[in-house]
């Protein structure tokens, strides 16, 4: 049976994983496979563990204000990497300007705080087929 | 290029599309996996079992960065619980083995049971076999939080490596049947806490009311604290005695030629179950005889003997 596996990822230097956790356990919830690497990831190390775990969703949650330099950091990989079937997904404090403007590059999606999990659920399935 | 020619070329995007491939049960994967097979055989694997949280994917990490000095190809596979309720699963062994993330040499996967109980997942065998054709030396497999009877990793591992730490329980635990009988290595982790010595003598004392006839291979108990990294050489070098001793002994060669029996065994009968359920019982069969099985009106024993005498008589 096909699963959807997501790899929920902490960039850069960002202690606080209480959000990405929620989210992880939304998503187990959800019946999908979830890869948590825990904090301070670097891009190519979230790169190498999409690679190997063959994800289908990368979920990427800061709080620290260094999205517009690691989300893009993060595209680029996979374009050098000539993957063009992994999602990225946002989460985080993340300015609604900012958001618009990642999404124009390609981030499939931001979800700010209160976001309801069950939408996030809903929109990787929409989004994932399988 | 096929994915089995990508993989013996070292693509290891290739590795990962395969085995998700063979997690997913797709026709694809058998074919891929019959090209592999004689490109396998060079690899030792190598299972850590044991109790949820006593340190198994920290252990499997120093021991990694120990291979990795002596130059050697690691894979890493492993388990964690796929939810029965909702099939979903966290798999989050990986962050205990963030420092290998970005080494070509080593492959991570993370796996959810899926079902399977024993400890590790219905795919983990044939992962195992892609990883060896990929050209890793060394494969771990990292069973889910083990109970006293998950012993399915047994039949799949060279060497065993039972994980446990003080305070897991006295002596009476110690002489229970299952995953303690099947340890080749017994390795006492969190070796830094009040407790060791105790939890030391429990294993030893098992063990010694056990007879070891002369050349053959006694469990050793090991002492480390892998986030302290202490005790790891030395469990390699347990490790690598007890390969020695595998080759030494002639026991790999019946080891292998047991595996290769199980799963041989394995796949025909799944071959043959499918082809009499698909090619021979007429549509409806199945369930007329399960209704008349709940009616009280058979007994299932008669009536699968009554099936299978019906199949081969005709």
């Amino acid at each position: 049976m096909k699963k959807i596996r997501v790899l929920i990822a902490k960039l850069g230097l960002n202690g606080h994983d209480r959000g990405a956790k929620v989210v992880a356990r939304a998503l187990r919830d959800a019946g999908m496979e979830v890869i948590y690497t825990g904090l301070h990831q670097t891009p190519e190390q979230v790169m190498e563990t999409a690679i190997q775990e063959d994800v289908d969703v990368i979920g990427l949650s800061l709080l620290s204000g260094a999205h517009m330099t690691l989300f893009p950091m993060m595209q680029k990989l996979l374009k050098e990497h000539r993957i063009d079937n992994i999602m990225i997904i946002g989460g985080g404090i993340i300015p609604e300007e900012d958001s618009s403007k990642l999404k124009q590059a390609g981030i499939a999606e931001i979800f700010g705080p209160g976001t309801d999990t069950r939408e996030i659920v809903e929109f990787i399935r929409s989004k994932v087929k399988k | 290029m096929n994915l089995a020619e990508r993989i013996l070329n070292g693509d290891r995007k290739a590795v990962a599309t395969l085995i998700t491939l063979v997690e997913n049960d797709s026709p694809e994967s058998t074919k891929q996996l019959s090209i592999l097979h004689s490109h396998c055989g060079n690899a030792h694997v190598i299972g850590v079992t044991g109790a949820p949280g006593c340190g198994k994917s920290t252990l499997i990490s120093k021991l990694t960065a120990e291979y990795r000095k002596l130059g050697k190809r690691i894979g890493i596979i492993a388990i964690d619980p796929t939810s029965p309720f909702t099939g979903g699963a966290f798999l989050g062994d990986r962050i205990r083995m963030q420092e290998h993330f970005t080494d070509k040499n080593i492959f991570i996967r993370s796996m959810g049971s899926r079902g399977s109980l024993g400890g590790i997942a219905k795919s983990t065998a044939d992962t195992v076999k892609i990883l060896d054709a990929f050209g890793k030396d060394i494969i771990f497999i990292e069973t889910i939080g083990a109970g006293q009877a998950d012993v399915e990793i047994a039949k799949i591992a060279l060497t065993l490596l039972v994980v446990t730490m003080p305070g897991s329980g006295d002596d009476v635990q110690a002489i229970k049947a299952g995953i303690l009988e099947t340890g080749d290595i017994f390795v006492i982790n969190k070796a830094d806490i009040p407790g060791t010595e105790q939890a030391e003598l429990y294993l030893e004392q098992m063990l010694n009311l056990t007879s070891y006839p002369a050349g053959k291979w006694k469990p050793r108990v090991m002492k480390t604290s892998a986030s302290l990294n202490t005790g790891i050489t030395e469990l390699v070098d347990a490790i690598q005695s007890h390969i020695e001793y595998l080759k030494k002994s002639g026991e790999i060669g019946a080891k292998i030629k047991e595996k290769a029996r199980i799963e041989f065994m394995a796949l025909v009968k799944q071959n043959v179950t499918k082809y009499i359920l698909e090619q021979v019982i007429k549509k409806g069969e199945l369930e007329e005889t399960i209704e008349r099985i709940i009616k009280r009106q058979i007994d299932p024993y008669s009536a699968a003997d009554e099936l299978v005498g019906k199949i081969f008589s005709e």
